[in-house]
């Protein structure tokens, strides 16, 4: 190390100081310290070593897989008092190996994005604008909304007079965002009802 | 995936994985490091092609005849893989004298009925199958087994596995020769006719793929939507099949046909099925006449003469029953089969929207979904939607399918006025990957558990929630119901456990899938593989190919075992079905005798001394299946399956170069042109594909299509397809800044000839208009588009990505692609054309407000177009002139169906 920064006991304070400056100027640095094209250690800014990543100071590290296209590349998302403050492709995934383009990049944003909606929102029948809803009121409504669609709409029998046993007052798109489960539950609960119009992107 | 790297080349094929599958892509960039050739068949220069050996741009809608050239060139070149030909697939085996190819009928295969657009398929069976019985005998008959969306995707079935064969491939009658009279036509010179791809260009992509498959090299096909897309989808991936067999590519390492899909679960929404058409685990769901009761219904999805693991159907439906209505499935009640409501017909997402129309659909549930910009013909969609009672919209953020009532391009138009739509929207808002629990399936049927990491905000709930709370609710309201229509919903199991927060465990939910015993010693217990399951009622599972996913009561699906700790196939990630394997029908990367083609492409093997299969995968055959094992005659199931029959969920075993049942448009891919067109075809009077489903209607019409009249109003064709910072319809991607920075607003790629034939300007604005509407999009004038010659005539293509759409609260928005396609289907799996059309375009903005429809009724007028433009499913005879019901232009209603023209 050059004398002149070390910090050993000079008297002169102000000197010291002048020339540890002058000693750190990025061109300085740059021919000091093995980065003639100063592209390395010598742009390193006082702000950026004072910087610590995000991830350092999660409270947690959960794994998780990119929601958006079917490579289903490893994600690592950081959590810290109960938000999550980043995701990061996951370097133990065989497939992606800690790769993300820029979707799974950007889907912290899609868990905190302020335009996200997070409140129940309710259009009544001829209405002109969004009104809010109590979550539960509203399922209480959409099910009596099914029953009804469901008992009006229910076929015994085909005009051959062939059981069919359902409704076609009833149907859904959409599947191939969601989780397995969740496909699982909604197959069954159609089908229990008799509804059997249920699509998902695979048919698009 | 990883696979991929181990491939000596590898034919990217409607498909932009660069862009599209960005981090998969470095699979392909490993292989080309090693050597390997990458070539990509695609109408534009796109991220894929920049890094690709070989660019060979074609017209969009041709890829049936390429492949076709393909196949020709491995033909009569004699480069076909001949061990593996004559041993792993059909080749040999005998077709019925009665077949009639489409050069010896005038464009169509025996069979076909002009009437109903539809075949008999019976002529195109094997020899020595039973004959056709009548669907009216009340008996299962091999047609309907056979049938398009009602085959499920158990495969086509066989009434057994004694096939007649000539092992010198000489017959006349046997497969490998129809083939090779069906392939005549498709030479470098027809390729370049229909295709636009110059014989030497053509021939280069020949030898790189012949070159590279054998004992000792393998080549790999990749495909996506671009494939998938069209009114002949299935056929373009018969035609990808064909050459891999020809070539010994498929069930061995870096070979393949890989289909990239392009959202997180749609393997397992098409496993776990959220379509109308199926059950769990490719079972389908019963239709209406032919599947009275069980016994029925499992005639119908195999032949218990058949080989293979279908034959286990019964105990696949049984467990799957057990698993929905518990202890009310006996064996005395069907185990409720009668429980499950049976379809009549198509009943697929298109259908349902034109039903919403006819206001016999009340109530829609959209799911993570966008129809109103991400199916084709969008407003369709949209005035659909207006028509019902009630819309329940499950999302991330105000998509426009949401707020169309409000927002919609038609509010705009004065098609729609906000004040009268009755329609009741509950917008519930979604949890994300993050506050949930659960697994996606990826596009290599892989298992990955995610587990949940915070709690969702707000309202804010995932869809287990939603649904278990409401099926609760339903039930708790019917509690009382006597009715009978009411009893498969309070037998239903629905008592999964919960959190403090209501949410049900989705732990609970993969164990019921993959099912457990619920008698004898082991009762409780999960079961480990998917032989386990029993036709007796004593177990439960609600996927058989998923069951194995809680082998030894362990989740397998949240394995993370970091790669490098593993072999390239890391098995120990995440679990893929069945059992685990990695790569399909992988017996056949091992020669008759059960030794590896090659060291260099040793994958499974048999081990003598241990008597059982074994290698780097999980066998994809009966593991103690020696290579020498020859069934007694008459086995069926497993045990019919001989040592050297790869392909175990085939009723024959071999891999089908021509397929004798199961599809509904012929049993050999042959080039029709797209039902939109301005070529004329090349190789067959017949246009396009004869069995497409059309719909005659007033709002649904199409620009007509050579040699049609005034096709010339829309000269040009466009495709459409996706960006790396966009997803989809936009929902994922529209409300982030940064991707929404990234890809801000839509445009559209044209050539510097277009450009200066239609005076765009880069940079300004265009207007692209189809028989359904106009669009703007601002001008990308790129030599990354090459006009090409065809037919004798210079095609222009039009490039439009299609993630933007009008209204709704994005913060990027902008008009969207798929409302210039009109509702045309593959007619085996009801998917849309949306790959490919033809338009016009002109320079400058489009008309506002009414205007715009005065605009697309200009066009109406100067093509002459009504319901029947382009919709002939029979291409008639010149100068023939068909019988119309009064016809009013594009006023006229619904039409029935053509008269036979000749
Ligand atoms: S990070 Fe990109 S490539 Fe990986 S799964 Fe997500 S969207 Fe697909």
């Amino acid at each position: 190390m050059h004398h002149g920064t070390s910090s050993g006991g000079t008297p002169d304070g102000a000197r010291r100081s002048l020339r540890s400056t002058l000693l750190s100027w990025p061109v300085i640095r740059q021919y000091t310290q093995g980065d003639p094209l100063g592209r390395g250690a010598a742009a390193v800014s006082a702000h950026t070593k004072a910087c610590t990543a995000r991830t350092t100071t999660a409270d947690r590290v959960v794994q998780s897989v990119c929601p958006y296209c079917a490579v289903g590349c490893g994600q690592r998302v950081f959590v810290k008092d109960e938000k999550v403050i980043q995701i990061e492709g996951d370097p133990d995934s065989p497939v992606s190996r800690g790769r993300l383009c820029p979707k799974g990049s950007a889907s912290e944003q899609l868990v905190n994005s302020p335009g996200r909606q997070t409140a129940m929102l309710y259009r009544r029948p001829y209405g002109t604008e969004w009104e809010s809803l109590d979550l539960e009121t509203a399922t209480d409504m959409l099910v009596e909304k099914i029953l009804d669609t469901r008992e009006r709409t229910w076929q015994e029998h085909d005009d051959q007079g062939n059981r069919v046993r359902r409704t076609l007052g009833i149907a859904g798109l959409g599947g191939a965002t969601l989780d397995n489960e969740e496909n699982y539950l909604i197959k069954k609960l159609f089908t229990a009802m008799g509804a059997i119009q249920i699509e998902n992107q695979a048919r698009i | 995936m990883q696979d991929l790297q181990n491939s000596d080349c590898i034919v990217i094929q409607g498909s932009n994985m660069a862009e599209c599958h960005p981090v998969g892509f470095q699979w392909v960039m490993q292989a080309k490091a090693r050597g390997a050739t990458i070539i990509h068949v695609d109408p534009r220069f796109t991220r894929t092609t920049a890094v690709a050996d070989m660019h060979v741009p074609l017209r969009a809608g041709s890829d049936i005849a390429f492949l076709g050239g393909i196949v020709n060139y491995i033909l009569s070149n004699e480069k076909y893989f001949r061990d593996y030909v004559l041993a792993y697939t059909n080749a040999a085996t005998m077709l019925r004298e009665d077949f009639r190819d489409v050069d010896e009928v005038d464009g169509v295969f025996s069979g076909y009925d002009p009437e109903t657009g539809t075949y008999d398929t019976s002529t195109w069976n094997y020899q020595g199958m039973p004959a056709q019985e009548s669907a009216a005998s009340g008996e299962e008959s091999r047609s309907e087994r056979a049938a398009g969306h009602e085959m499920g995707g158990h495969g086509a079935s066989l009434e057994h596995g004694r096939v007649r064969r000539d092992e010198t491939l000489t017959d006349p009658r046997c497969v490998f020769q129809v083939l090779k009279r069906h392939y005549a036509r498709y030479t470098p010179e027809m390729v370049q006719e229909a295709c636009g791809v110059p014989p030497e260009q053509f021939l280069k992509v020949c030898e790189a793929v012949t070159a590279n498959s054998g004992r000792d090299r393998t080549t790999a096909w990749v495909y996506s939507v671009g494939w998938t897309h069209h009114s002949v989808g299935v056929q373009y991936i018969r035609g990808a099949a064909i050459i891999q067999l020809l070539l010994g590519n498929i069930g061995r390492p870096g070979g393949g046909i890989m289909a990239l899909r392009g959202h997180a679960s749609i393997q397992g929404s098409t496993d776990i099925p959220t379509l109308f058409n199926l059950l769990p685990g490719y079972l389908p769901m019963p239709k209406v006449g032919e599947h009275g009761d069980l016994r029925h219904y499992l005639a119908t999805i195999s032949s218990p003469d058949q080989k293979g693991f279908w034959t286990e159907a019964d105990s696949y439906t049984v467990s799957l029953l057990k698993s929905f209505w518990g202890d009310a499935a006996t064996a005395d009640n069907d185990y409720c089969f009668d429980y499950l409501p049976r379809l009549t017909g198509d009943h697929g997402t298109y259908q349902t929207v034109m039903d919403m129309l006819e206001d016999t659909v009340e109530g829609y549930f959209l799911l993570g979904q966008n129809p109103a910009v991400g199916s084709a013909h969008g407003k369709m969609q949209r005035l659909a939607m207006a028509h019902l009672k009630w819309l329940v919209i499950k999302d991330l953020n105000m998509i426009e399918s949401a707020s169309f009532w409000k927002d919609s391009p038609e509010i705009d138009t004065g098609e729609l006025v906000t004040k009268d739509i009755g329609t009741e929207v509950f917008f519930f808002p979604a949890a994300s990957h993050v506050e949930k629990d659960g697994t996606f399936t990826q596009t290599q049927r892989m298992l990955q558990w995610h587990h949940k990491a915070v709690e969702p905000p707000g309202d804010c709930r995932s869809d287990l929630h939603f649904f278990f709370q409401l099926g609760r609710k339903l039930r708790e309201r019917l509690a009382r119901s006597t009715l009978d229509r009411d009893r498969p919903l309070l037998d239903l199991t629905w008592d999964y456990p919960v959190d403090d927060k209501g949410e049900p465990s989705a732990d609970a939910i993969l164990r019921e899938i993959n099912g457990f015993h619920l008698s004898g010693e082991k009762a409780g217990q999960p079961m480990s593989s998917f032989t386990e399951m029993k036709a007796d009622g004593s177990t439960s599972g609600g996927c058989w190919i998923y069951t194995g996913v809680y082998a030894d009561g362990v989740n397998q699906s949240a394995r993370r075992k970091p790669g490098r700790e593993q072999s390239w196939v890391a098995p120990e990630w995440g679990w893929a079905w069945p059992a685990n394997r990695r790569t399909l029908y992988n017996r056949a990367s091992a020669d008759p005798d059960g030794k590896p083609w090659s060291e260099r492409k040793a994958y499974v093997w048999w081990d003598e001394p241990a008597g059982r299969w074994t290698g780097h995968d999980v066998p994809d055959f009966p593991v103690d299946t020696a290579p020498s094992y020859r069934p007694p005659q008459g086995t069926g199931g497993p045990k019919g399956l001989a040592g050297d029959d790869p392909f175990i969920m085939q009723g024959d075993g071999k891999g089908w170069l021509y397929a004798p049942t199961g599809l509904l448009d012929g049993p050999l891919p042959a080039h029709y042109e797209p039902h939109e067109s301005p070529v004329d075809n090349p190789f067959y009077r017949q246009q396009a594909n004869p069995t497409r489903q059309v719909f005659r209607r007033k709002d649904n019409l199409s620009n007509p299509s050579a040699p049609e009249a005034h096709w010339e109003v829309f000269p040009f064709v466009f495709t459409t397809y996706r960006l790396t910072e966009h997803h989809t319809a936009g929902g994922m991607s529209r409300w982030l800044p940064y991707l929404s920075e990234l890809q801000p607003e839509f445009f559209c790629e044209v050539s510097p000839e277009l450009a200066a034939e239609r005076g765009l300007q880069h940079g300004g604005w265009a207007t692209v208009v189809t028989a359904r509407t106009a669009i703007e999009a601002r001008v990308l004038v790129t030599d990354r588009m090459v006009p090409l010659r065809v037919g004798g005539k210079t095609v222009h293509q039009i490039g439009l990505p299609y993630h933007w759409g009008v209204g709704g609260n994005a913060l990027v928005t902008g008009d969207s692609a798929n409302d210039l396609f009109g509702v045309t289907l593959d007619p085996n799996v009801h998917i849309q054309e949306s790959k490919v059309a033809s338009c016009d375009i002109r320079s400058g903005r489009r008309p506002t407000g009414p205007a715009l429809l005065e605009y697309v009724k200009d066009y109406h007028r100067r093509a002459g177009i009504t319901i029947y433009t382009g919709n002939d499913q029979r291409t008639p005879m010149p100068g023939v002139r068909l019988t119309r019901p009064e016809q009013d232009g594009a006023e006229g209603e619904t039409g029935p169906r053509q008269g036979d023209p000749s």
